[in-house]
């Protein structure tokens, strides 16, 4: 590697008398060497002793770390200097035997396979193409117990939440939302009553409440009374991804998805204004009932979150 | 033993031969197993020197500390999606709802001896034999070391790569933290964005709809057994291929194609590697030790509806989430169907495409160059600019790709807004790596025509002649410093573009490659 090295020409390690050049070490000093080399095993060694003793008091991380890393580092440079300046020095050649075999050999091997084989497999043909047939069938037939104890088919799963006309809207704890609960301007994650606490009810019936004034308020046609008393309810999902759209931006009135920066105008419909998003967020309709709750005029409609090939 | 000989240690060291008990063991071993030759063919084989000839060691030891650490990891881990209320060591987080599998990260965290280091040390691990992979297939292809005859070690190396980056994303979901989860629920999106079965892999690799009970054990057994099981015989499969083919090595004095010139495996190679290793783990420690990362406790265990700020993969999925960002909201929507162009084509076309061209490009080149001879001695990467400069434009793109998975948090450091950083970075993305190409181009034709580039400039002498003249004239090439002649080599079917001593006289043709 060095110029050093260069300027030597390579000898074939075989047959070497023992004092020849290629087998002086590297370094032109190497008791010098040595001394550093032992300088570094000596504090490798106490320092892999350390960590002994460190994890046996159970000391800190960075302390187990510490030492542990510094004795391998220690031992490790010891040995490379080791091998790089003490070691024969080469440089070393080896001849590099051609792979490939001589004509006949190749010749000699395709015979075995196309003659004797081939042979024997043409010969019989319709043994052949039975024992084909056979491992096609089971190759296929493995798959199918394989796939489907694996899980269920998908069917209409991903069509439905569990948002159901009439579902109570209530946070996280469970509580019911009223009327008055939520100041202009905030936000709450809600469910459907009885699903807060499971994990379909968190991954897909999610939903975001936003009050965004007093009035009844309109999203887009024929959402005309979607919004009761200023409430917008949106499906939590991404159409990107699925991830939960969690920032809520007040001044812009947008909702920002932290995954790949979707952004969703909570005024007009959650249509995308920016970001990968290709849909809006599906619209809940609520409606407020005689006591006050909120609760669903139905479930969404149209399937939440991503897209997929079956989604019409 | 006959009674004249003493029994002495002398008389005792001249009964073993020469050798000593080494030869004796040695003598035993070859009568059963007859390893005396290939033994000593093995001790004997040469291994070239150069630096860069390094970075596969890198990625061969990350690994042996990634399965040493991980070992050490599953003694602790409870692969279950059960929920437990936490009561650890951790105070924050007692009284939670929480997985057995995060309950259980936590605890071998902060109640296991070692374990915190254990786990920073897999973790840093995983990100250093990623980055060793990319690095170390860099320095094979921008040298030319894929060409025939290895072209199939360059297929091994790139299904390892794939693999890493696979199993690294399972390992980093397995704590169930918040990160991590909002990861499996886009990998899960992913899948569903498949045209035609994507809904039913999903289904059967969730075992249900999202989130399910089952992906957490499911990618356990992927990430702890059959991933890394595959990758231990393709790391065999790798290494026997480079002991069969021997190593490639750069032109230089005395190496020709049909040689191999370095140190020998016993002792000289067998130091250097071995001490190497323990720098590698000893570095991986002390990261550990002083570097944190992935302190999943601050993040909480996963709950599908809550989410953090910058939420960004590992470094190796980087790419794939920049593309995500970036790619614009193409879906098509039709016929009772919807085909999520937004999700599968960058992140499932194009990383097909990218991997596709890196698996194909050894036979594109052969294909191109009509050069089917067999290669043992590398290229400087400034002799194949066209190569090198594809190399280049591929990994500036990447790059950018990688910048772009932090939009949100560039246009916070900057302050300024998301839509310019990411309009800046659609453009980008595609003007970079167009740029990337004629400027790497140039500089490598440029470099071809300096062939003492990089050395260090001669001395001017400056006299003063006796009518007051000065005069500069350049002193002689120091030795370090002259242009080393090659050895003589077989006539190529390919003239290199670059000039070799010769090029100055008539007669000598330079072509375009």
């Amino acid at each position: 590697m060095s110029d050093r090295h260069e300027e030597r020409t390579p000898v074939h390690l075989q047959g070497l008398s023992p004092n020849d050049p290629h087998l002086q070490p590297a370094s032109k000093n190497p008791q010098q060497v040595e001394r550093v080399i032992a300088v570094c095993f000596v504090l490798g060694l106490v320092l892999v002793a350390a960590f002994g003793a460190c994890f046996w008091i159970n000391a800190q991380p960075w302390k187990l770390g510490a030492t542990l890393g510094g004795g391998m580092t220690f031992l490790g440079i010891g040995l490379v200097a080791w091998g790089k300046y003490l070691m024969p020095q080469g440089p070393f050649v080896e001849d590099r035997h051609a792979l490939a075999n001589s004509k006949d050999d190749r010749d000699a091997f395709a015979a075995s396979i196309v003659q004797r084989g081939g042979d024997v497999v043409k010969r019989r043909k319709l043994l052949g193409g039975l024992l084909g047939s056979g491992l096609g069938v089971f190759t296929v037939v493995a798959m199918f117990p394989l796939l489907r104890s694996l899980g269920p088919l998908p069917k209409k799963t991903l069509d439905h939440t569990d948002w159901k006309k009439g579902s109570y809207v209530v946070d996280s704890t469970g509580r019911r939302v009223k009327a008055g609960d939520l100041a202009v301007g905030s936000i709450v994650t809600v469910y459907p009553e009885g699903t807060q606490n499971s994990d379909r009810g968190q991954a897909v019936d999610q939903t975001v409440l936003i009050r965004i004034s007093n009035e009844n308020f309109t999203t887009m046609k024929g959402r005309e009374n979607w919004g009761p008393k200023g409430y917008l309810a949106y499906s939590k999902l991404c159409t990107h991804l699925g991830c939960p759209v969690g920032l809520y931006e007040q001044q812009l009135q947008v909702l920002v998805c932290p995954c790949h920066q979707s952004t969703f105008n909570v005024l007009n419909g959650a249509v995308p204004e920016f970001g990968p998003a290709p849909r809006p967020l599906p619209q809940l309709a609520l409606y407020i009932d005689a006591s006050g709750n909120l609760r669903a005029q139905n479930d969404y409609d149209q399937p939440v979150g991503p897209g997929f090939w079956e989604r019409s | 033993m006959s009674i004249d000989v003493p029994n002495t240690k002398r008389a005792r060291a001249q009964a073993k031969g020469p050798f000593g008990s080494v030869g004796k063991v040695l003598d035993e071993l070859d009568d059963r197993l007859g390893v005396a030759k290939g033994g000593r063919t093995f001790m004997d084989k040469i291994f070239p020197d150069h630096w860069s000839f390094m970075l596969g060691e890198i990625a061969l030891y990350s690994f042996v500390i990634l399965l040493v650490t991980g070992v050490f990891l599953t003694l602790y881990y409870i692969p279950s999606q059960d929920l437990v209320t936490y009561h650890g060591t951790y105070l924050p987080l007692d009284g939670m709802r929480v997985t057995e599998a995060y309950a259980s990260t936590v605890n071998m965290s902060f109640a296991v001896r070692a374990g915190l280091l254990m786990r920073q040390m897999h973790h840093w691990s995983c990100d250093i034999f990623v980055g060793a992979i990319v690095v170390h297939m860099a320095r094979v292809f921008f040298t030319g070391a894929f060409r025939k005859p290895r072209e199939l070690n360059w297929s091994i190396g790139l299904t390892l790569l794939t693999l890493a980056i696979i199993n690294g994303f399972l390992g980093y979901s397995l704590p169930d933290d918040l990160i991590s989860g909002t990861g499996i629920r886009i990998a899960y999106s992913i899948v569903l964005a498949i045209p035609l079965v994507g809904t039913y892999i999903g289904f059967w690799l969730f075992g249900g709809n999202f989130p399910g009970t089952m992906i957490i054990p499911r990618f356990f057994i992927l990430h702890v057994l059959i991933v890394p099981g595959i990758m231990i015989a393709l790391v065999g499969a790798h290494l026997f291929l480079l002991v069969r083919q021997k190593h490639t090595q750069f032109p230089g004095k005395g190496r020709t194609e049909k040689n191999v010139v370095g140190s020998p495996m016993f002792p000289v190679f067998m130091a250097k590697t071995t001490g190497f290793l323990f720098v590698i783990a000893g570095i991986t420690a002390l990261l550990g030790a002083f570097a944190q990362i992935n302190p999943i406790w601050q993040f909480g265990p996963y709950e599908a509806s809550r989410i953090s700020y910058a939420v960004q993969p590992d470094l190796y999925m980087a790419f794939l989430d920049g593309a995500l960002r970036i790619w614009p909201s193409w879906s098509f929507h039709s016929f009772g169907h919807t085909i999520p162009f937004e999700v599968t084509v960058p992140a499932l076309i194009l990383p097909g495409l990218i991997f596709g061209l890196c698996y194909m490009w050894p036979t594109l080149e052969r294909l191109f160059t009509k050069d089917n001879e067999l290669h043992n001695l590398l290229d400087r990467p400034i002799n194949r600019p066209k190569r090198t400069a594809a190399g280049v434009s591929m990994g500036v793109f990447i790059t950018v790709l990688f910048f772009a998975s932090s939009t949100d948090v560039i246009a916070n450091f900057f302050h300024v807004s998301l839509e310019e950083v990411l309009i800046a970075m659609r453009v980008l993305v595609i003007i970079s790596p167009i740029i990337a190409y004629p400027i790497t181009y140039r500089i490598c034709k440029e470099l071809q025509h300096t062939p003492g580039s990089g050395k260090r400039k001669t001395a001017n002498v400056v006299t003063r002649s006796e009518d007051g003249e000065y005069i500069a004239t350049s002193s002689p090439v120091y030795v370090d410093d002259a242009h080393h002649g090659l050895a003589a080599v077989e006539v190529p079917r390919f003239i290199s573009a670059a000039p070799d001593e010769e090029s100055e006289t008539s007669g000598t043709r330079v072509v375009e490659r």
